[in-house]
C-alpha cells in the first residue's frame, strides 16, 4: 500500500481553558511567557508546517518543553490543537468525527512510546497481537501476524515472557513489533529510543533502517538526540519554544545552521557521518583521477575507502557510473573538522 | 461564664434553637410522610425484593442440608484452587472441623450463606458504580459523601428505616450489611481505575480502543489488584456486619452473639466470636492468595 504524505499547516496548540482565545494575539505576537504570566496560558506550539515526506523518515527534534512531544500527538489526535490543520493523504484528521479518528487510529497509524507503555499483564505476544485485536482480526489471524512480527525484530523464544521480565531494550522491541503488527501506513515513534541505553539505541536505529528500507512508511520520529536524528532523519525539524527554526535535510541543517541555537548544537555533530562527498567535490577538471566514489556516500566512509586503498585523490561517480566530480583526501578531511561556524558563513 | 454571659447579649450567649413546637411538627410531618409511603409502596417492594430472599433461602438451605463432609471437601478445594497454598488449605481444615466439633456448624452455614450472597451482591453494585465514578469527576463528587454518610452514619441508625420498611427478617438484614459493606467496594473500583497508568491508557487510545474496548483491556486488569483490595474489604465488613444484622432477625452466629451479651454467657460468646474470627481469616487469606496469583506477571522483576 502506498504511505502518503503528512501535511501540518499553521498548527497552534495553547494550553489552558480558554487556548482559543488567545491564538490571535499570540498570532500578533504576543510571547511564550507573555502568555503565561498575563493570562496564565501555555504556548505549546505555534505556526507549525511541515510537510513530512511520504514513505520517508521525518524526524522531529527539540529538546524537553520544546514541544515535539506534543507536535507527535497531534498526528493521531490524542492532542486536540487550538488551530490549525494535520492533512492525511487530503483529509484533516483534526476535523475527523470520534467514529472516524477511531478507524484512522485503527488502521492508518500505529505509535511507539518512549517508556514503551506495554500491558503489563499480557504476555508478549498477546501484546503484539493489541492493535489487532482492537480492529477485530480474528485470533489466529492475528498471531500468525504477530509472531513474524516478533521474529523480525529478534524476540522469538519470547513470545511467552511477560513485559517485566525483558529489559528495556526488549522491551521495546515489543512496542515496535507492537506498532508494525498494525501494518499501518503511520508509524509514530515519540522518543522511542530516548530510555534505552547508547549500544541498544544504535542497534534498534539499525532494525528501524533495515526495515524502513522495504516497508517504505511514513515515519514521523521524536527524538532530543541529534545524532539520531541525523542518522535516521529523511528530513528533519528542529524545534524550540514550540516554533519550528529550521527545517531540512541532515546536511542542510549541519552546513547551514539557521541561527546560533542550531550552531551551538550542531558544533558537536560528527559532520563525517553527515556530508556526502558530492556535496564538497569540485568540478571535474580533466579526466577523473584515483578511486571512483559512489554519490551519496559519508565523508567518513569516503575516507576509510580511500586510505584503505591508499590513494589521495578520487572521482564521484553517479548511480550510472558517469563521473560527476573530484575530491582529494585533505578536502575530504578539512570538511570533517571545520565546522561551519555562523560568523564563517556572514563573512564569506 | 456567668460573668461572660452577663456582659453579652442572650442571642449570643444561649444557642438560639428552633422552638420546640416547631422541630415537634417537622419531625411527625416527615415520620408520618414515611409511614405512608411505607404503608402505599410497602407491598410493591416486598415483590421486588423476593428474589433476594428466595435466593437467600435457596444458598442457607444448601449450605445447611448438604452432609458436613461434603460442604468441608468443596471448601477445602474452593481454598485450594483460590489460594495454591497448602498452608492456607488445611488451616482452613482444621478451623472448620474444629467449628464443627464445639457445636457451631449449622450456625457457621447460615452465617456463611448470608456473607456469601451479602458479598457477591455488594460486587454487583459496587464494581459498576466505581466504574462509573472513575469514569467522571461529577459522579465522583456525588457520589462520595453519600459512601461516606454510610460509613460514618451508625449502622443502628438505618436499621430503622430498613426494619419499616422490610420488617424484621433475612432481606432487610442483607440490606442492612451490603449498605455497610459496599462502599469499600465502590471506593477502591474507582480508585483502582484512576491509578491506572496515564501512558498505558494513551498506548490504547493510539491504537484506537473503543471506551469499551480500554475497560475490558486495560483499566479492568489493572485495576485488579485494588478491586481484590476492595473485595476482601467487603468480605471482612460483612462479618462484622452480620453480628449487628441479628438484631433484626438474621440467624447464624451473629444470633449466638446477641444472645451471649445479652444474658452474660461468657464462653458461649466467645465461641462464637472465634467461629467468626475463623471465617473472617480463611476468607481474607484465600481471596488476599487469589489476588496475589492473578498479579504473578509483575512478580519477576527483570535484574
Amino acid at each position: 500500500m502506498a504511505s502518503h504524505a503528512i501535511e501540518v499547516k499553521n498548527l497552534y496548540k495553547i494550553f489552558g481553558p480558554n487556548g482559543g482565545d488567545y491564538v490571535d494575539a499570540v498570532k500578533r505576537g504576543l510571547g511564550k511567557a507573555e502568555l503565561n504570566e498575563k493570562h496564565g496560558h501555555v504556548l505549546g506550539l505555534q505556526d507549525i508546517n511541515i510537510s513530512m515526506p511520504a514513505g520517508g523518515v521525518m524526524v522531529v527534534m527539540g529538546l524537553s518543553g520544546s514541544g515535539k512531544s506534543t507536535l507527535i500527538r497531534h498526528i493521531n489526535r490524542l492532542i486536540d490543537p487550538t488551530a490549525g490543520e494535520v492533512l492525511y493523504d487530503g483529509v484533516d484528521v483534526c476535523k475527523m468525527s470520534d467514529n472516524d479518528l477511531r478507524e484512522f487510529r485503527r488502521h492508518k497509524t500505529a505509535m511507539v512510546f518512549q517508556k514503551f507503555a506495554l500491558l503489563p499483564h499480557r504476555t508478549v505476544l498477546d501484546n503484539t497481537v493489541y492493535g489487532l485485536e482492537i480492529q477485530g482480526v480474528g485470533k489466529a489471524e492475528s498471531e500468525k501476524r504477530a509472531r513474524g512480527w516478533i521474529d523480525r525484530v529478534g524476540l522469538q523464544g519470547f513470545e511467552n515472557h511477560y513485559p517485566n521480565q525483558l529489559s528495556g531494550g526488549m522491551q521495546q522491541r515489543v512496542g515496535l513489533a507492537r506498532a508494525l503488527t498494525n501494518d499501518a501506513d503511520i508509524l509514530l515513534m515519540d522518543e522511542a529510543y530516548s530510555a534505552l541505553d547508547p549500544l541498544i539505541r544504535v542497534d534498534m536505529q539499525t532494525v528501524l533502517l533495515d526495515l524502513q528500507k522495504e516497508l517504505k512508511k511514513t515515519v514521523v520520529f521524536i527524538t532530543h538526540d541529534l545524532d539520531e536524528a541525523l542518522r535516521l532523519g529523511d528530513k528533519i525539524a528542529i524545534l524550540r519554544d514550540g516554533r519550528v527554526v529550521q527545517q531540512g535535510t541532515g546536511q542542510q541543517i549541519v552546513l547551514s545552521p539557521a541561527d546560533d541555537y542550531i550552531t551551538a548544537f550542531v558544533k558537536e555533530v560528527n559532520r563525517g557521518r553527515v556530508i556526502n562527498v558530492e556535496t564538497i567535490m569540485r568540478p571535474l577538471s580533466g579526466n577523473p583521477e584515483g578511486m571512483p566514489l559512489e554519490m551519496g556516500m559519508v565523508l567518513e566512509s569516503a575516507a576509510r575507502a580511500m586510505t584503505g586503498a591508499h590513494v589521495n585523490s578520487a572521482h564521484v561517480v553517479d548511480a550510472n557510473g558517469r563521473p560527476i566530480g573530484a575530491l582529494d583526501l585533505p578536502t575530504i578531511i578539512s570538511a570533517m573538522v571545520t565546522p561551519t561556524s555562523h560568523e564563517d558563513k556572514r563573512a564569506a | 461564664m456567668a460573668s461572660i454571659c452577663s456582659v453579652l447579649p442572650a442571642l449570643l450567649c444561649k444557642f438560639p434553637a428552633i422552638d420546640d413546637g416547631t422541630i415537634r411538627l417537622a419531625r411527625k410531618t416527615i415520620d408520618d410522610g414515611f409511614k405512608g409511603f411505607v404503608r402505599s409502596y410497602g407491598d410493591a417492594i416486598d415483590t421486588v425484593v423476593q428474589p433476594l430472599q428466595w435466593f437467600l433461602n435457596y444458598l442457607e438451605g444448601a449450605f445447611v442440608a448438604s452432609p458436613w463432609i461434603l460442604v468441608l471437601i468443596v471448601m477445602v478445594a474452593v481454598v485450594y484452587y483460590g489460594s495454591r497454598n497448602i498452608n492456607i488449605t488445611i488451616g482452613t481444615a482444621l478451623s472448620m472441623i474444629a467449628i464443627g466439633l464445639v457445636g457451631l456448624w449449622n450456625d457457621t452455614m447460615i452465617t456463611l450463606a448470608m456473607v456469601t450472597v451479602c458479598t457477591l451482591i455488594s460486587i454487583l453494585i459496587g464494581i459498576p458504580i466505581g466504574i462509573l465514578m472513575a469514569r467522571s469527576d461529577r459522579v465522583q463528587s456525588i457520589v462520595n459523601p453519600v459512601l461516606d454518610v454510610m460509613q460514618t452514619m451508625p449502622s443502628f441508625v438505618y436499621l430503622i428505616p430498613v426494619v419499616m420498611i422490610f420488617g424484621i427478617g433475612k432481606v432487610p438484614g442483607l440490606i442492612a450489611v451490603v449498605i455497610y459493606a459496599v462502599p469499600p467496594m465502590i471506593r477502591l473500583t474507582n480508585l483502582g481505575i484512576r491509578l491506572v497508568d496515564q501512558e498505558v491508557l494513551e498506548a490504547a487510545d493510539a491504537f484506537g480502543s473503543s471506551a469499551w474496548q480500554k475497560l475490558k483491556n486495560v483499566q479492568m486488569p489493572l485495576a485488579l489488584p485494588t478491586i481484590m483490595a476492595g473485595i476482601n474489604q467487603t468480605i471482612m465488613m460483612s462479618l462484622a456486619m452480620v453480628v449487628v444484622a441479628s438484631m433484626i432477625g438474621v440467624g447464624g452466629l451473629g444470633k449466638n452473639v446477641l444472645q451471649a451479651i445479652a444474658n452474660q454467657f461468657f464462653t458461649v460468646g466467645f465461641l462464637n466470636g472465634f467461629a467468626l474470627v475463623g471465617i473472617a481469616i480463611i476468607f481474607d487469606r484465600t481471596s488476599q492468595a487469589f489476588g496475589r496469583r492473578l498479579q504473578k506477571h509483575s512478580e519477576v522483576i527483570h535484574g
